[in-house]
């Protein structure tokens, strides 16, 4: 009877030891999934502490997050492409192309009523930007050819075309209520200045892309094909159709945010957003999404464009020189990943 | 004076992975100059010693020796160091480089004057090996642009330029035509005559009495016995293979066969095989078995889809095919477990949910939104009904067994209604307990009225399972054989897989 006794003892030690590791393993768990957060918390206290407080001042984050709300909502899109597994360089130059071509169709339709002119310009940016994601996914699905090439020329082509839209001069003629997108407050009259209008532009955008990447069909194809492209294949998913529309919602989004731009500068200006397709794929990296595929996360993204909005902020705050800013950036993505591989590792065990 | 020692003692070998005792207790002698053959079922244990004696996994307990000293194997170079050379199925070669860049590949003669490569002599010393070794080769080609068959030379040929002592050759004739294999097999005489110990890996019980002296069977990580090859009897070496009667491998299946489900007629794709027609009734299991590279793959695949037919039809009831994409063949009800589950079945680093989940995404949705709530009640339901062992539906599907990522793959077609499914190897690599639940699940689809067609080289699973067998021959379809009463034979079936007989 004693034998009983101790063995009933024994698998009850055992099974609540088991559950104790259980425990413990949920919370490495959720500090693996929730490990870019706790470097944006640090990131935040840390310049909060040298800046004495300036950072922290409702003025400087609703900058702060106007600043972010531009290159965020185009590294929602690249998220997308990144977890297929492919790269979009020519986010920067599609924002410059779409921004003048814009431009141009709102300067023609200035005696519309407002409103109509500005949905045109956004119109045609979007539909712009939609033709350059399906040709170069097009042309990256029918002939495999690998999409760093595809973008790099496309880069250079969408570059190209926005001077050649505006004959080289900067477009100044647009309608006034433009600036709103750009520079204005959501119910300013209400709330006063909080909610500047990009930045509410931009979390419709994080709602949407959210959903779309972890909730939706399409979503956990993408996920899928990133993956495991012949797994998705075998599936049943139609792996081509997936990733042809990553890079048409990248291009429709840089769309969206060249209007943004020109609104911002009042002007559809063809050298805006050199350099853009680099920070986005840092926000992108640093929040977390695997530049092999199949991993990633839109709300990753969103605390990865922070991180580096932060930063660069602070670093202005703080004074450093231009020159400094980048190496620190630089310094600090490459942490950034570091640190994802060791809690990844961590993670896994 | 005393008997030579033998060129490779093996004794009491152990390794355990977690969850089986992959090698226990293997003792194993193998005389200089001999040709030793190591046959066992998938699963038997091969590998493993195979891997210990390369160094590529370090043994648990026992003791090595070789020509009578110890041997410490602890990685690649201790074995290349103690004269132990092998030949992998799968090369190991640099595909862009030429035959001598590749056979003295990191050991490449330097110029004196500048530290570069010298090609000239790199040339003549990969010559002058070849040519001891009785092989043609053109040294400067690329190895890309060889023949499989050459392939291998170049593999022998790089094993040997270490002197080696002792060469494995693991399942060396997967890839070799029959006229290959003969050269092969002189080669392998051949060294045999230099003093080479040469350990012969392969399930085809052919090849071993025609070339090797001894023979050596493993069974469940077990030596079960070791004779000369003369006085051996091919039924003794299968049952100690099998170590028990086919009849009980297998659960029986009372089901009754129904109309044509699936019916291939005359197709072919380029390169891989042509003209290949049979028909597959609903509630019966359909075999296609032949060697390596014989087709059966391409078949399924080609059905499937994935691979351009060049010619014919595939129907599956009324939809008329062939089809040109997986996802349109899966919607004339059609679905294929593949071969490779890690290339081509799984997404590794994602949760078992989003795994079983992959194929019916729509079921666990609502307009196109993915009810996550939804979709884990219904892994839930597909873990607990297939015996899936996983901690939870989140469980990394990497971090499962063979037998349990073969079952993630079945649960993603489990719950869509399918007429015809192909199961590519389905218990490759899978262990006993397993292949028994696997193949339960194969006869309950067939009772749900399912066309099962099922590809394996695994001829007693095929005698043991299949109601109908075709077999292929270098991409076409030799025979078709009625195995209702179970009684064909493996030689019925070796003789049309090997091409000597055609039955039409």
């Amino acid at each position: 009877m004693s034998k009983t006794h101790q063995q009933t003892a024994r698998a009850a030690s055992a099974s609540s030891d088991r559950r104790a590791a259980a425990r413990a393993l949920a919370v490495v768990h959720w500090i693996v999934r929730l490990r870019m957060l706790v470097v944006l918390t640090l990131l935040v206290v840390a310049v909060t502490i040298l800046t004495d407080g300036d950072f922290a001042g409702p003025k400087n984050l609703i900058n702060v997050a106007r600043q972010i709300s531009f290159e965020a909502l185009i590294a929602f899109g690249m998220t997308l492409v990144i977890v297929t597994g492919g790269i979009d360089l020519s986010v920067g130059s599609l924002v410059a192309l779409t921004g003048v071509v814009a431009a141009v169709v709102m300067q023609a339709t200035l005696d519309w009523a407002a409103p109509a002119c500005i949905l045109a310009g956004l119109l045609t940016g979007c539909g712009v930007g939609a033709l350059s994601g399906t040709i170069s996914g097009s042309v990256i699905t029918r002939f495999s050819i690998p999409p760093f090439i595809v973008t790099l020329a496309a880069m250079l082509i969408a570059r190209g075309f926005a001077f050649i839209a505006c004959s080289g001069q900067t477009v100044y003629e647009l309608p006034p209520g433009l600036i709103v997108l750009g520079r204005g407050f959501v119910l300013e009259g209400v709330l006063g200045k909080v909610l500047p209008v990009p930045v509410l532009i931009m979390l419709l955008g994080f709602v949407c892309f959210q959903i779309l990447l972890s909730r939706t069909i399409f979503g956990r194809g993408v996920i899928a094909v990133g993956s495991n492209e012949e797994a998705a294949r075998l599936a049943g998913i139609r792996v081509a159709r997936t990733r042809l529309i990553v890079y048409v919602l990248t291009g429709a989004l840089c769309g969206i945010v060249g209007v943004m731009q020109d609104a911002k500068l009042m002007a559809g200006d063809p050298k805006v957003g050199e350099m853009w397709e680099l920070n986005v794929i840092a926000a992108v990296v640093v929040g977390g999404t695997s530049l092999f595929g199949g991993r990633g996360t839109i709300w990753g993204t969103l605390i990865g464009a922070l991180i580096i909005g932060v930063l660069n902020n602070s670093l202005n705050l703080l004074h450093v020189e231009h020159f400094w800013q980048k190496v620190v950036l630089g310094l600090v993505i490459l942490l950034a990943a570091l640190l994802d591989a060791a809690l990844r590792r961590l993670g896994r065990q | 004076m005393s008997a030579a020692p033998p060129r490779l003692r093996c004794d009491r070998v152990r390794k355990a992975f977690p969850g089986v005792l992959a090698l226990d207790d293997v003792s194993l002698e193998v005389a200089p100059a001999a040709i030793h053959a190591i046959v066992g079922e998938n699963g038997a244990g091969k590998s493993t010693l195979v891997k210990i004696l390369s160094g590529a996994v370090v043994a648990d307990a026992g003791a090595i020796e070789i020509d009578g000293r110890p041997a410490n194997i602890t990685d690649a170079r201790s074995a290349q160091h103690h004269g132990i050379a092998i030949v992998y199925q799968d090369f190991t070669l640099a595909p862009d480089l030429c035959v001598s860049e590749n056979i003295f590949l990191g050991r490449w003669p330097r110029t004196r004057r500048t530290g570069w490569v010298d090609f000239t002599s790199l040339h003549r010393e990969a010559s002058n090996l070849l040519a001891a070794l009785g092989i043609e080769l053109p040294v400067r080609r690329s190895v890309s642009a060889l023949a499989v068959a050459q392939q291998q030379m170049v593999e022998i040929a790089k094993a040997l330029s270490l002197d080696a002592r002792i060469l494995i050759l693991d399942e060396p004739s997967a890839v070799l035509t029959p006229h290959e294999l003969q050269a092969l097999f002189t080669l392998v005489r051949d060294l045999k005559q230099r003093g080479v110990s040469v350990i012969y890996i392969s399930h085809r019980l052919d090849e071993i009495f025609d070339i090797a002296d001894t023979v050596t069977v493993l069974r469940d990580g077990r030596h079960i016995s070791t004779r000369p090859i003369q006085g051996v009897s091919r039924s003794r070496l299968i049952t100690d293979m099998v170590g028990r009667e086919l009849k009980d491998e297998f659960p029986s299946r009372l089901c009754p066969i129904g109309d044509v489900v699936l019916q291939i007629e005359n197709l072919s794709a380029k390169r891989r095989f042509a003209n290949v027609s049979f028909e597959v009734r609903a509630g019966e299991v359909f075999a296609l078995t032949g060697l390596v590279g014989s087709g059966r793959t391409s078949i399924a695949k080609t059905a499937f889809g994935a691979v351009r037919a060049t010619g014919g039809t595939v129907a599956v009831c009324d939809r008329i095919g062939p089809f040109a994409k997986p996802y349109q063949a899966i919607a004339a009800g059609m679905a294929m477990l593949p071969e490779d589950r890690k290339q081509e079945g799984l997404l590794l680093e994602r949760t078992l949910r989003e795994n079983v989940t992959l194929a019916h995404r729509k079921a666990a949705a609502v307009a196109g939104f993915l009810h996550i709530g939804r979709e884990r009640s219904l892994a839930r339901n597909l873990m607990a009904d297939l015996k899936i062992k996983a901690v939870s539906t989140e469980s990394l599907v990497a971090t499962l067994s063979g037998g349990n990522q073969q079952k993630v793959l079945l649960a993603r077609w489990m719950s869509l209604p399918h007429r015809a499914i192909f199961f590519d190897e389905p218990t490759r690599g899978v262990d006993v307990g397993a292949k028994y639940e696997i193949h339960t699940l194969i006869n309950r689809l067939a009772g749900q009225g399912v066309a099962v067609v099922m590809i394996s080289s695994e001829l007693p699973e095929v005698i043991g399972m299949a109601d109908r067998i075709g077999v292929m021959h270098q991409g076409r379809l030799t025979g078709i054989l009625d195995n209702r009463r179970r009684q064909v034979t493996q030689e019925q079936i070796m003789r049309l897989a090997s091409g000597e007989e055609a039955r039409p």
